[in-house]
Protein backbone atom coordinates (compact mmCIF):
# COMPACT_ATOMS: atom_id res chain seq x y z
CA UNK A 1 0.00 0.00 0.00
CA UNK A 2 1.56 3.45 -1.11
CA UNK A 3 1.76 5.60 1.79
CA UNK A 4 -0.35 9.37 1.81
CA UNK A 5 2.96 11.14 1.99
CA UNK A 6 3.70 9.60 -1.82
CA UNK A 7 0.28 11.25 -3.31
CA UNK A 8 1.21 15.11 -1.71
CA UNK A 9 4.80 14.34 -3.55
CA UNK A 10 3.44 13.48 -6.82
CA UNK A 11 0.78 16.14 -6.38
CA UNK A 12 3.72 18.76 -5.57
CA UNK A 13 5.89 17.70 -8.38
CA UNK A 14 3.18 17.48 -11.25
CA UNK A 15 1.00 19.88 -10.15
CA UNK A 16 -1.86 20.23 -12.58
CA UNK A 17 -1.17 17.45 -14.40
CA UNK A 18 -2.28 15.18 -11.52
CA UNK A 19 -6.40 16.81 -11.34
CA UNK A 20 -7.25 14.58 -8.32
CA UNK A 21 -6.17 12.27 -5.15
CA UNK A 22 -8.22 10.20 -3.11
CA UNK A 23 -6.03 8.43 -0.09
CA UNK A 24 -9.28 7.41 1.54
CA UNK A 25 -10.32 4.70 -1.24
CA UNK A 26 -9.40 1.27 0.19
CA UNK A 27 -6.55 1.96 -2.63
CA UNK A 28 -5.76 4.87 -2.83
CA UNK A 29 -5.52 6.37 -6.42
CA UNK A 30 -4.25 9.53 -8.30
CA UNK A 31 -6.08 10.84 -11.19
CA UNK A 32 -3.51 11.98 -13.97
CA UNK A 33 -4.90 14.17 -16.95
CA UNK A 34 -4.58 12.08 -20.08
CA UNK A 35 -1.28 14.35 -21.43
CA UNK A 36 0.33 13.68 -18.24
CA UNK A 37 0.70 10.20 -18.09
CA UNK A 38 3.86 9.38 -20.28
CA UNK A 39 5.69 11.72 -17.78
CA UNK A 40 4.26 10.55 -14.34
CA UNK A 41 4.02 6.68 -15.39
CA UNK A 42 8.03 7.25 -16.26
CA UNK A 43 8.69 8.80 -12.84
CA UNK A 44 6.93 6.27 -11.12
CA UNK A 45 8.68 3.59 -12.75
CA UNK A 46 12.48 5.42 -12.76
CA UNK A 47 12.79 7.10 -9.70
CA UNK A 48 14.87 4.83 -7.28
CA UNK A 49 12.85 4.64 -4.26
CA UNK A 50 9.58 4.37 -6.00
CA UNK A 51 10.63 1.91 -8.63
CA UNK A 52 7.32 0.54 -9.67
CA UNK A 53 8.70 -2.19 -12.05
CA UNK A 54 5.42 -3.90 -12.16
CA UNK A 55 2.22 -3.00 -14.37
CA UNK A 56 -0.30 -5.40 -13.08
CA UNK A 57 -3.49 -4.52 -14.48
CA UNK A 58 -4.87 -1.80 -17.09
CA UNK A 59 -9.05 -2.17 -16.47
CA UNK A 60 -11.37 0.11 -18.68
CA UNK A 61 -14.28 0.84 -16.59
CA UNK A 62 -17.57 3.47 -18.55
CA UNK A 63 -19.69 5.13 -16.34
CA UNK A 64 -22.83 5.74 -18.33
CA UNK A 65 -26.40 4.56 -17.42
CA UNK A 66 -27.93 3.21 -20.47
CA UNK A 67 -31.81 3.86 -18.73
CA UNK A 68 -32.61 7.10 -19.36
CA UNK A 69 -35.03 7.20 -16.38
CA UNK A 70 -32.51 6.13 -14.13
CA UNK A 71 -29.38 7.70 -15.99
CA UNK A 72 -30.97 11.46 -14.23
CA UNK A 73 -30.30 9.75 -10.80
CA UNK A 74 -27.06 8.57 -11.73
CA UNK A 75 -24.35 9.32 -8.87
CA UNK A 76 -21.86 10.32 -12.35
CA UNK A 77 -21.51 12.35 -15.10
CA UNK A 78 -21.18 9.90 -18.16
CA UNK A 79 -17.34 9.42 -18.72
CA UNK A 80 -15.00 6.70 -19.22
CA UNK A 81 -11.82 5.74 -17.11
CA UNK A 82 -8.94 3.99 -17.52
CA UNK A 83 -7.41 2.31 -14.44
CA UNK A 84 -3.99 1.56 -13.91
CA UNK A 85 -2.83 -0.98 -11.05
CA UNK A 86 0.77 -0.40 -10.30
CA UNK A 87 3.38 -2.50 -7.71
CA UNK A 88 6.47 -2.82 -6.90
CA UNK A 89 8.74 -5.92 -6.42
CA UNK A 90 11.80 -4.53 -4.61
CA UNK A 91 9.60 -2.09 -2.65
CA UNK A 92 6.78 -3.94 -2.09
CA UNK A 93 4.32 -1.27 -2.58
CA UNK A 94 1.20 -0.03 -4.88
CA UNK A 95 -0.52 2.74 -6.55
CA UNK A 96 -3.55 2.86 -8.62
CA UNK A 97 -3.60 5.72 -11.59
CA UNK A 98 -6.88 6.95 -13.19
CA UNK A 99 -6.88 8.36 -16.38
CA UNK A 100 -10.43 10.20 -16.58
CA UNK A 101 -12.07 10.16 -20.18
CA UNK A 102 -14.89 11.24 -22.10
CA UNK A 103 -17.00 8.81 -23.73
CA UNK A 104 -16.56 9.76 -27.52
CA UNK A 105 -13.64 11.82 -28.49
CA UNK A 106 -15.24 15.51 -29.36
CA UNK A 107 -18.71 14.41 -28.61
CA UNK A 108 -19.10 12.59 -31.97
CA UNK A 109 -20.34 9.20 -31.15
CA UNK A 110 -18.19 6.60 -32.63
CA UNK A 111 -14.46 8.48 -31.86
CA UNK A 112 -12.68 6.78 -29.89
CA UNK A 113 -11.38 8.64 -26.68
CA UNK A 114 -7.55 9.08 -26.77
CA UNK A 115 -4.87 8.04 -24.41
CA UNK A 116 -1.57 7.81 -24.48
CA UNK A 117 0.22 4.39 -24.33
CA UNK A 118 2.47 2.76 -21.91
CA UNK A 119 3.74 0.11 -23.98
CA UNK A 120 7.44 1.72 -24.51
CA UNK A 121 7.57 2.10 -20.47
CA UNK A 122 6.04 -1.65 -19.64
CA UNK A 123 6.33 -3.68 -22.72
CA UNK A 124 3.48 -6.00 -20.77
CA UNK A 125 1.03 -3.06 -20.91
CA UNK A 126 0.78 -3.88 -25.08
CA UNK A 127 -1.85 -6.56 -24.20
CA UNK A 128 -3.28 -4.81 -21.75
CA UNK A 129 -3.94 -2.23 -23.90
CA UNK A 130 -5.63 -3.89 -27.01
CA UNK A 131 -7.58 -5.25 -24.59
CA UNK A 132 -8.85 -2.22 -23.24
CA UNK A 133 -9.55 -0.89 -27.09
CA UNK A 134 -11.15 -4.13 -27.64
CA UNK A 135 -13.60 -4.46 -25.13
CA UNK A 136 -14.21 -0.38 -23.38
CA UNK A 137 -13.02 1.19 -26.61
CA UNK A 138 -10.39 3.44 -25.75
CA UNK A 139 -7.79 4.82 -28.72
CA UNK A 140 -4.17 4.26 -26.81
CA UNK A 141 -1.98 6.99 -29.66
CA UNK A 142 1.24 5.43 -30.47
CA UNK A 143 0.17 1.69 -29.64
CA UNK A 144 2.49 -0.35 -31.56
CA UNK A 145 -0.12 -3.16 -32.95
CA UNK A 146 -3.64 -1.52 -31.76
CA UNK A 147 -5.70 -4.54 -32.79
CA UNK A 148 -8.23 -6.32 -31.34
CA UNK A 149 -7.26 -9.33 -28.90
CA UNK A 150 -10.03 -11.30 -27.40
CA UNK A 151 -12.84 -10.62 -30.29
CA UNK A 152 -12.70 -11.95 -34.07
CA UNK A 153 -11.03 -8.92 -36.06
CA UNK A 154 -14.02 -7.98 -37.57
CA UNK A 155 -16.48 -7.55 -35.16
CA UNK A 156 -18.06 -4.47 -34.20
CA UNK A 157 -18.63 -2.63 -30.77
CA UNK A 158 -17.00 -2.72 -27.76
CA UNK A 159 -18.64 -5.18 -25.31
CA UNK A 160 -17.72 -3.70 -22.41
CA UNK A 161 -19.27 -0.26 -23.14
CA UNK A 162 -22.65 -0.13 -21.14
CA UNK A 163 -24.68 0.75 -24.32
CA UNK A 164 -23.76 -1.76 -25.95
CA UNK A 165 -25.67 -3.80 -27.75
CA UNK A 166 -24.89 -7.48 -29.22
CA UNK A 167 -25.30 -7.41 -32.71
CA UNK A 168 -28.23 -9.56 -34.43
CA UNK A 169 -26.30 -11.68 -36.33
CA UNK A 170 -22.45 -12.32 -36.66
CA UNK A 171 -21.09 -14.40 -40.18
CA UNK A 172 -24.70 -16.69 -40.08
CA UNK A 173 -24.79 -16.92 -36.28
CA UNK A 174 -27.93 -15.87 -34.29
CA UNK A 175 -27.05 -13.25 -31.39
CA UNK A 176 -30.02 -12.37 -30.11
CA UNK B 1 32.39 -37.12 -44.77
CA UNK B 2 30.60 -35.32 -41.73
CA UNK B 3 31.85 -32.83 -40.17
CA UNK B 4 30.71 -32.19 -36.74
CA UNK B 5 29.25 -28.71 -36.03
CA UNK B 6 28.94 -26.69 -32.48
CA UNK B 7 25.50 -25.58 -33.31
CA UNK B 8 23.20 -27.44 -35.50
CA UNK B 9 21.53 -24.33 -36.22
CA UNK B 10 24.48 -23.18 -38.50
CA UNK B 11 23.49 -25.62 -40.87
CA UNK B 12 20.45 -24.20 -41.35
CA UNK B 13 22.07 -20.91 -42.46
CA UNK B 14 23.85 -22.67 -45.75
CA UNK B 15 21.05 -24.23 -46.88
CA UNK B 16 19.10 -21.79 -49.62
CA UNK B 17 15.40 -21.83 -47.73
CA UNK B 18 12.75 -19.44 -48.09
CA UNK B 19 10.52 -17.58 -45.41
CA UNK B 20 7.57 -19.50 -44.14
CA UNK B 21 4.01 -18.95 -42.16
CA UNK B 22 3.47 -21.54 -40.19
CA UNK B 23 -0.09 -21.67 -38.11
CA UNK B 24 0.11 -23.66 -35.19
CA UNK B 25 -2.99 -24.64 -33.54
CA UNK B 26 -5.72 -23.58 -32.32
CA UNK B 27 -5.92 -27.64 -32.50
CA UNK B 28 -2.58 -28.54 -32.02
CA UNK B 29 -2.10 -30.76 -29.33
CA UNK B 30 0.62 -29.04 -27.84
CA UNK B 31 -0.68 -25.27 -27.25
CA UNK B 32 -2.92 -26.40 -24.46
CA UNK B 33 -6.40 -25.64 -25.08
CA UNK B 34 -6.76 -22.96 -27.81
CA UNK B 35 -3.74 -20.88 -28.46
CA UNK B 36 -2.96 -20.45 -32.09
CA UNK B 37 0.35 -19.06 -32.72
CA UNK B 38 1.77 -18.22 -36.19
CA UNK B 39 5.62 -18.54 -36.72
CA UNK B 40 7.59 -16.96 -38.93
CA UNK B 41 10.27 -19.70 -39.95
CA UNK B 42 13.11 -20.02 -42.03
CA UNK B 43 13.85 -23.75 -42.46
CA UNK B 44 14.06 -25.04 -38.81
CA UNK B 45 14.21 -21.24 -37.17
CA UNK B 46 11.86 -19.37 -36.21
CA UNK B 47 12.11 -15.32 -36.67
CA UNK B 48 9.17 -14.43 -35.09
CA UNK B 49 5.76 -15.58 -33.04
CA UNK B 50 3.14 -14.34 -32.95
CA UNK B 51 0.09 -15.62 -30.57
CA UNK B 52 -3.54 -15.15 -31.47
CA UNK B 53 -6.02 -15.62 -28.43
CA UNK B 54 -9.16 -15.28 -28.00
CA UNK B 55 -10.63 -18.50 -29.24
CA UNK B 56 -12.19 -19.37 -25.72
CA UNK B 57 -13.98 -15.63 -24.73
CA UNK B 58 -16.67 -16.16 -23.10
CA UNK B 59 -17.71 -12.70 -21.90
CA UNK B 60 -17.25 -13.30 -18.08
CA UNK B 61 -15.87 -9.48 -17.15
CA UNK B 62 -19.60 -8.74 -18.85
CA UNK B 63 -21.81 -11.13 -16.73
CA UNK B 64 -20.19 -10.40 -14.15
CA UNK B 65 -21.62 -7.02 -14.68
CA UNK B 66 -25.11 -8.30 -13.79
CA UNK B 67 -24.86 -11.47 -11.04
CA UNK B 68 -24.09 -10.29 -7.39
CA UNK B 69 -20.63 -11.08 -6.34
CA UNK B 70 -22.18 -14.76 -4.84
CA UNK B 71 -24.01 -15.64 -7.88
CA UNK B 72 -20.20 -14.83 -10.22
CA UNK B 73 -18.18 -17.29 -8.34
CA UNK B 74 -19.08 -20.27 -11.11
CA UNK B 75 -17.90 -17.91 -13.86
CA UNK B 76 -14.51 -17.47 -12.28
CA UNK B 77 -14.04 -21.46 -11.76
CA UNK B 78 -14.20 -21.37 -15.02
CA UNK B 79 -11.20 -19.47 -15.68
CA UNK B 80 -8.76 -20.93 -14.84
CA UNK B 81 -10.01 -24.41 -14.94
CA UNK B 82 -7.52 -26.27 -13.48
CA UNK B 83 -7.44 -24.25 -10.02
CA UNK B 84 -10.93 -23.42 -9.76
CA UNK B 85 -10.43 -23.05 -6.31
CA UNK B 86 -7.76 -20.39 -6.50
CA UNK B 87 -9.99 -17.96 -8.74
CA UNK B 88 -12.79 -18.67 -6.26
CA UNK B 89 -10.74 -17.02 -3.62
CA UNK B 90 -9.65 -14.49 -5.20
CA UNK B 91 -13.03 -13.07 -6.31
CA UNK B 92 -14.08 -13.78 -2.33
CA UNK B 93 -11.12 -12.00 -0.80
CA UNK B 94 -11.52 -9.20 -3.53
CA UNK B 95 -15.27 -9.15 -2.39
CA UNK B 96 -14.19 -9.44 0.97
CA UNK B 97 -11.80 -6.39 0.21
CA UNK B 98 -14.67 -4.40 -0.85
CA UNK B 99 -17.32 -5.13 2.19
CA UNK B 100 -14.02 -4.86 4.97
CA UNK B 101 -15.41 -8.53 6.21
CA UNK B 102 -13.23 -9.97 8.60
CA UNK B 103 -12.94 -14.20 8.25
CA UNK B 104 -12.82 -16.43 11.17
CA UNK B 105 -9.77 -18.44 12.05
CA UNK B 106 -11.25 -21.36 10.92
CA UNK B 107 -12.16 -19.85 7.88
CA UNK B 108 -8.61 -18.79 7.05
CA UNK B 109 -6.98 -21.96 7.37
CA UNK B 110 -9.72 -24.20 5.73
CA UNK B 111 -8.97 -22.03 2.95
CA UNK B 112 -4.90 -22.72 3.24
CA UNK B 113 -5.69 -25.95 3.20
CA UNK B 114 -7.89 -25.93 -0.17
CA UNK B 115 -5.84 -23.21 -2.04
CA UNK B 116 -2.55 -25.59 -1.21
CA UNK B 117 -3.84 -28.82 -2.08
CA UNK B 118 -5.44 -27.28 -5.38
CA UNK B 119 -1.75 -25.43 -6.28
CA UNK B 120 -0.68 -29.46 -5.82
CA UNK B 121 -3.04 -30.15 -8.21
CA UNK B 122 -2.49 -27.80 -10.60
CA UNK B 123 1.37 -27.90 -10.73
CA UNK B 124 0.72 -31.86 -11.18
CA UNK B 125 -1.07 -31.31 -14.32
CA UNK B 126 1.52 -28.61 -15.60
CA UNK B 127 3.73 -31.10 -14.67
CA UNK B 128 2.37 -33.69 -16.94
CA UNK B 129 1.50 -31.85 -19.42
CA UNK B 130 4.75 -30.39 -20.09
CA UNK B 131 6.22 -34.21 -20.10
CA UNK B 132 3.21 -34.52 -23.17
CA UNK B 133 4.33 -31.47 -24.66
CA UNK B 134 8.03 -32.90 -24.86
CA UNK B 135 6.87 -36.59 -26.19
CA UNK B 136 6.84 -38.49 -23.04
CA UNK B 137 3.39 -39.98 -22.06
CA UNK B 138 3.94 -41.93 -18.33
CA UNK B 139 4.46 -38.98 -16.18
CA UNK B 140 1.19 -37.46 -17.26
CA UNK B 141 -0.07 -40.83 -16.17
CA UNK B 142 1.51 -40.40 -12.77
CA UNK B 143 0.38 -36.82 -12.26
CA UNK B 144 -3.36 -37.87 -12.76
CA UNK B 145 -2.82 -40.63 -10.88
CA UNK B 146 -2.48 -38.90 -7.58
CA UNK B 147 -4.35 -35.63 -9.16
CA UNK B 148 -7.51 -37.96 -8.89
CA UNK B 149 -7.30 -38.28 -5.55
CA UNK B 150 -6.88 -34.55 -4.91
CA UNK B 151 -10.28 -34.44 -6.65
CA UNK B 152 -11.88 -37.20 -4.63
CA UNK B 153 -10.86 -35.24 -1.44
CA UNK B 154 -12.50 -31.99 -3.17
CA UNK B 155 -15.63 -34.11 -4.15
CA UNK B 156 -16.21 -34.81 -0.95
CA UNK B 157 -15.48 -31.47 0.35
CA UNK B 158 -18.69 -29.69 -1.97
CA UNK B 159 -19.02 -32.26 -4.22
CA UNK B 160 -17.69 -30.97 -7.82
CA UNK B 161 -14.87 -32.31 -8.94
CA UNK B 162 -13.60 -29.35 -11.74
CA UNK B 163 -15.84 -26.34 -10.80
CA UNK B 164 -16.09 -26.40 -7.32
CA UNK B 165 -17.64 -23.01 -6.80
CA UNK B 166 -16.66 -23.78 -2.81
CA UNK B 167 -14.87 -20.59 -1.35
CA UNK B 168 -17.27 -17.78 -1.60
CA UNK B 169 -17.20 -14.60 -0.29
CA UNK B 170 -17.78 -14.63 3.77
CA UNK B 171 -16.06 -18.37 3.65
CA UNK B 172 -17.03 -21.21 2.12
CA UNK B 173 -20.46 -22.98 1.35
CA UNK B 174 -19.81 -25.81 3.78
CA UNK B 175 -17.91 -26.88 6.58
CA UNK B 176 -15.01 -29.69 5.64
CA UNK B 177 -17.30 -33.09 6.03
CA UNK B 178 -16.32 -35.81 8.84
CA UNK B 179 -13.43 -37.91 8.75
CA UNK B 180 -11.66 -35.69 5.82
CA UNK B 181 -8.53 -34.24 7.41
CA UNK B 182 -7.67 -37.93 8.19
CA UNK B 183 -8.28 -38.94 4.61
CA UNK B 184 -6.12 -35.49 3.44
CA UNK B 185 -3.24 -36.67 5.92
CA UNK B 186 -3.46 -39.94 4.44
CA UNK B 187 -3.30 -38.73 1.30
CA UNK B 188 -0.17 -36.56 2.04
CA UNK B 189 1.84 -39.32 3.70
CA UNK B 190 1.30 -41.48 0.45
CA UNK B 191 2.18 -38.08 -1.96
CA UNK B 192 5.20 -37.43 -0.45
CA UNK B 193 7.61 -40.03 -1.55
CA UNK B 194 5.57 -40.53 -4.94
CA UNK B 195 7.43 -36.76 -5.49
CA UNK B 196 10.65 -38.70 -6.29
CA UNK B 197 9.48 -40.71 -9.03
CA UNK B 198 8.60 -37.61 -10.97
CA UNK B 199 11.75 -36.17 -10.35
CA UNK B 200 13.47 -39.86 -11.51
CA UNK B 201 11.17 -39.39 -14.58
CA UNK B 202 11.13 -35.90 -15.62
CA UNK B 203 13.71 -33.42 -13.64
CA UNK B 204 16.94 -35.65 -14.00
CA UNK B 205 16.18 -37.19 -17.26
CA UNK B 206 19.09 -36.70 -19.12
CA UNK B 207 15.72 -36.18 -22.64
CA UNK B 208 14.33 -33.84 -20.71
CA UNK B 209 17.08 -31.86 -19.37
CA UNK B 210 18.71 -31.72 -22.92
CA UNK B 211 15.15 -30.21 -24.39
CA UNK B 212 14.90 -27.76 -21.12
CA UNK B 213 17.99 -26.68 -20.15
CA UNK B 214 19.51 -23.13 -21.59
CA UNK B 215 16.11 -23.43 -23.84
CA UNK B 216 13.80 -20.04 -23.85
CA UNK B 217 15.90 -18.02 -21.19
CA UNK B 218 13.56 -15.35 -19.75
CA UNK B 219 15.87 -12.50 -17.97
CA UNK B 220 14.61 -10.61 -14.88
CA UNK B 221 14.37 -7.55 -16.00
CA UNK B 222 12.17 -8.62 -18.82
CA UNK B 223 9.92 -10.72 -16.74
CA UNK B 224 9.04 -7.74 -14.58
CA UNK B 225 8.83 -5.75 -17.84
CA UNK B 226 5.90 -7.87 -19.38
CA UNK B 227 4.02 -8.36 -15.32
CA UNK B 228 5.36 -12.49 -15.68
CA UNK B 229 4.58 -13.90 -11.93
CA UNK B 230 4.04 -16.48 -10.54
CA UNK B 231 6.58 -19.58 -11.25
CA UNK B 232 7.62 -18.17 -14.43
CA UNK B 233 9.06 -14.89 -12.39
CA UNK B 234 10.36 -16.80 -9.38
CA UNK B 235 12.09 -18.93 -12.46
CA UNK B 236 13.96 -16.29 -13.38
CA UNK B 237 15.48 -15.72 -10.06
CA UNK B 238 12.98 -12.70 -8.81
CA UNK B 239 12.17 -13.54 -4.79
CA UNK B 240 8.42 -12.40 -4.86
CA UNK B 241 5.56 -14.43 -3.86
CA UNK B 242 2.44 -12.68 -2.77
CA UNK B 243 2.09 -15.15 0.27
CA UNK B 244 4.51 -13.15 1.39
CA UNK B 245 4.69 -10.03 -0.11
CA UNK B 246 1.19 -9.49 -0.80
CA UNK B 247 -1.63 -7.02 0.48
CA UNK B 248 -2.24 -7.89 3.96
CA UNK B 249 -5.75 -8.92 3.62
CA UNK B 250 -4.45 -11.81 1.83
CA UNK B 251 -1.27 -12.38 3.25
CA UNK B 252 -2.76 -12.34 7.31
CA UNK B 253 -4.27 -15.92 5.56
CA UNK B 254 -0.98 -17.70 5.63
CA UNK B 255 -0.16 -15.02 9.02
CA UNK B 256 2.26 -17.66 11.22
CA UNK B 257 2.46 -20.34 8.86
CA UNK B 258 6.42 -21.64 8.11
CA UNK B 259 7.49 -21.26 4.71
CA UNK B 260 10.52 -20.24 2.42
CA UNK B 261 9.26 -18.52 -1.25
CA UNK B 262 10.77 -21.15 -3.88
CA UNK B 263 13.83 -18.90 -5.58
CA UNK B 264 17.45 -19.50 -6.68
CA UNK B 265 19.56 -18.07 -4.59
CA UNK B 266 23.46 -18.43 -4.64
CA UNK B 267 22.64 -21.54 -6.69
CA UNK B 268 21.00 -23.47 -4.35
CA UNK B 269 16.74 -23.52 -3.49
CA UNK B 270 15.55 -23.44 -0.64
CA UNK B 271 15.75 -26.92 1.32
CA UNK B 272 16.79 -28.52 -1.56
CA UNK B 273 18.97 -30.77 0.03
CA UNK B 274 16.95 -34.13 -1.04
CA UNK B 275 16.12 -33.49 -4.26
CA UNK B 276 18.19 -33.76 -7.74
CA UNK B 277 20.94 -30.77 -8.26
CA UNK B 278 20.65 -28.38 -10.87
CA UNK B 279 21.87 -29.54 -13.95
CA UNK B 280 25.22 -27.73 -15.57
CA UNK B 281 24.07 -27.06 -18.44
CA UNK B 282 20.54 -25.09 -16.78
CA UNK B 283 20.66 -21.32 -16.84
CA UNK B 284 18.71 -19.74 -14.11
CA UNK B 285 15.82 -18.39 -16.35
CA UNK B 286 15.03 -21.08 -18.74
CA UNK B 287 12.19 -23.92 -18.93
CA UNK B 288 14.02 -25.94 -16.85
CA UNK B 289 14.58 -23.43 -13.83
CA UNK B 290 10.37 -22.64 -14.27
CA UNK B 291 9.81 -26.23 -14.51
CA UNK B 292 11.95 -27.13 -11.17
CA UNK B 293 10.28 -24.41 -9.31
CA UNK B 294 7.23 -26.23 -9.56
CA UNK B 295 8.11 -28.78 -8.48
CA UNK B 296 9.40 -27.83 -4.77
CA UNK B 297 6.27 -25.91 -4.86
CA UNK B 298 4.68 -29.03 -4.48
CA UNK B 299 6.73 -30.12 -1.72
CA UNK B 300 6.59 -26.93 -0.41
CA UNK B 301 2.66 -27.07 -0.86
CA UNK B 302 2.49 -30.32 1.18
CA UNK B 303 4.27 -29.11 4.15
CA UNK B 304 1.99 -25.88 3.96
CA UNK B 305 -1.46 -28.03 4.11
CA UNK B 306 0.14 -30.37 7.04
CA UNK B 307 0.56 -27.08 8.98
CA UNK B 308 -2.96 -26.23 8.24
CA UNK B 309 -4.82 -29.03 9.03
CA UNK B 310 -2.99 -28.80 12.25
CA UNK B 311 -4.47 -25.35 13.46
CA UNK B 312 -7.82 -26.00 11.44
CA UNK B 313 -8.47 -29.12 13.93
CA UNK B 314 -7.21 -26.85 16.63
CA UNK B 315 -9.67 -24.05 15.78
CA UNK B 316 -12.72 -23.09 17.40
CA UNK B 317 -15.99 -20.89 16.06
CA UNK B 318 -17.65 -20.86 12.96
CA UNK B 319 -15.90 -21.93 9.84
CA UNK B 320 -17.32 -18.48 8.36
CA UNK B 321 -20.63 -18.85 6.37
CA UNK B 322 -21.40 -16.93 2.87
CA UNK B 323 -22.55 -13.43 2.65
CA UNK B 324 -25.93 -13.05 1.74
CA UNK B 325 -26.52 -13.96 -1.71
CA UNK B 326 -27.99 -10.42 -2.74
CA UNK B 327 -25.93 -8.55 0.31
CA UNK B 328 -25.48 -4.60 -0.73
CA UNK B 329 -21.79 -3.32 -1.81
CA UNK B 330 -20.64 -0.37 -0.32
CA UNK B 331 -19.76 2.42 -2.91
CA UNK B 332 -16.62 2.42 -3.68
CA UNK B 333 -13.64 -0.21 -5.86
CA UNK B 334 -11.69 -2.60 -4.93
CA UNK B 335 -8.18 -4.66 -6.10
CA UNK B 336 -7.04 -7.38 -4.80
CA UNK B 337 -3.88 -9.92 -6.32
CA UNK B 338 -3.14 -13.52 -4.90
CA UNK B 339 -0.49 -16.16 -5.70
CA UNK B 340 -2.29 -18.82 -7.57
CA UNK B 341 -0.69 -21.97 -8.82
CA UNK B 342 0.37 -19.96 -12.14
CA UNK B 343 1.07 -16.75 -11.30
CA UNK B 344 -0.64 -13.35 -9.55
CA UNK B 345 -4.23 -13.23 -10.05
CA UNK B 346 -6.17 -9.92 -9.64
CA UNK B 347 -9.55 -8.79 -9.47
CA UNK B 348 -10.64 -6.12 -9.75
CA UNK B 349 -14.45 -4.96 -8.23
CA UNK B 350 -15.92 -1.66 -8.91
CA UNK B 351 -19.34 -0.63 -7.26
CA UNK B 352 -22.12 2.14 -7.26
CA UNK B 353 -23.92 0.92 -4.17
CA UNK B 354 -25.82 -1.68 -5.25
CA UNK B 355 -25.73 -5.89 -4.94
CA UNK B 356 -24.44 -5.94 -8.51
CA UNK B 357 -20.95 -4.59 -9.22
CA UNK B 358 -21.20 -2.14 -11.69
CA UNK B 359 -17.89 -3.56 -12.70
CA UNK B 360 -15.96 -6.69 -12.36
CA UNK B 361 -12.32 -7.32 -13.62
CA UNK B 362 -10.14 -10.33 -14.10
CA UNK B 363 -6.40 -9.39 -14.09
CA UNK B 364 -4.95 -12.71 -15.91
CA UNK B 365 -1.69 -14.37 -14.82
CA UNK B 366 -1.35 -16.14 -17.94
CA UNK B 367 -2.11 -13.19 -19.92
CA UNK B 368 0.46 -11.76 -18.77
CA UNK B 369 2.94 -14.35 -18.82
CA UNK B 370 1.71 -15.34 -22.26
CA UNK B 371 2.59 -11.75 -23.69
CA UNK B 372 6.61 -12.85 -23.48
CA UNK B 373 6.49 -15.64 -25.93
CA UNK B 374 7.37 -13.47 -28.81
CA UNK B 375 10.50 -12.71 -26.81
CA UNK B 376 11.59 -15.70 -26.11
CA UNK B 377 10.68 -17.96 -29.18
CA UNK B 378 13.21 -15.47 -31.12
CA UNK B 379 15.67 -17.61 -32.81
CA UNK B 380 14.51 -21.01 -31.18
CA UNK B 381 13.85 -23.93 -33.53
CA UNK B 382 10.28 -24.90 -34.27
CA UNK B 383 10.65 -27.81 -31.77
CA UNK B 384 11.41 -25.75 -29.04
CA UNK B 385 7.96 -23.58 -29.39
CA UNK B 386 6.00 -26.24 -27.37
CA UNK B 387 8.87 -26.52 -24.69
CA UNK B 388 8.74 -23.09 -24.16
CA UNK B 389 5.29 -22.44 -24.14
CA UNK B 390 4.76 -25.35 -21.99
CA UNK B 391 7.08 -24.17 -19.52
CA UNK B 392 5.01 -21.01 -18.58
CA UNK B 393 2.02 -23.41 -18.05
CA UNK B 394 -1.03 -21.65 -19.60
CA UNK B 395 -4.57 -22.46 -19.63
CA UNK B 396 -6.92 -20.76 -22.05
CA UNK B 397 -9.75 -20.75 -20.45
CA UNK B 398 -8.15 -17.69 -18.21
CA UNK B 399 -6.23 -15.57 -20.51
CA UNK B 400 -9.53 -15.50 -22.68
CA UNK B 401 -11.83 -15.55 -19.91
Amino acid sequence: MAAPNLLDRLKKKFGDKISGVNAQAIDPWIEVMPDGLVEVCKYLKTEPDLSFELLNCISGVDYFEPDPKKAAKAAFPPHLEVVYHLSSVTKKHSLVVKVILPRWKNDQEGELPEVPTVSHIWPGANWHEREVFDLSGVNFVEHPDLRRILCPEDWVGHPLRRDYEMPLEYHGIRGR
Amino acid sequence: MATALDDPRIVEFDVRTDEMLVNMGPQHPSTHGVLRLVLRTDGEVVSQTEPHIGYLHRCAEKIGENLTPRQWIPYTDRMDYLAGMSMNLGWALCVEKLLNHQLPDKARHLRVIIAEMQRIASHLVGMGAYGLDLGTFSPFLYAFRERERILDLFEEACGARLTYSYLTPGGATADLPRGWLQKCSAFLDQFEPVIQEYHALLTTNAIFVKRTANIGYLSPQMALDYGCTGPVLRGSGIDYDLRRDGEERYTEMYDGYAFEVIVEKNGHYPKDHSYPPVPKEAVLGDCWHRFYVRMLEVVQAVDLVRQAIERYAAATGPWGEPIKLTAKLPKGEAYLETECPRGQMGFYVVSDGSSIPWRARARSSCFCNLSVTHELCRGCLIADVPAIVGSLDIVMGEIDR
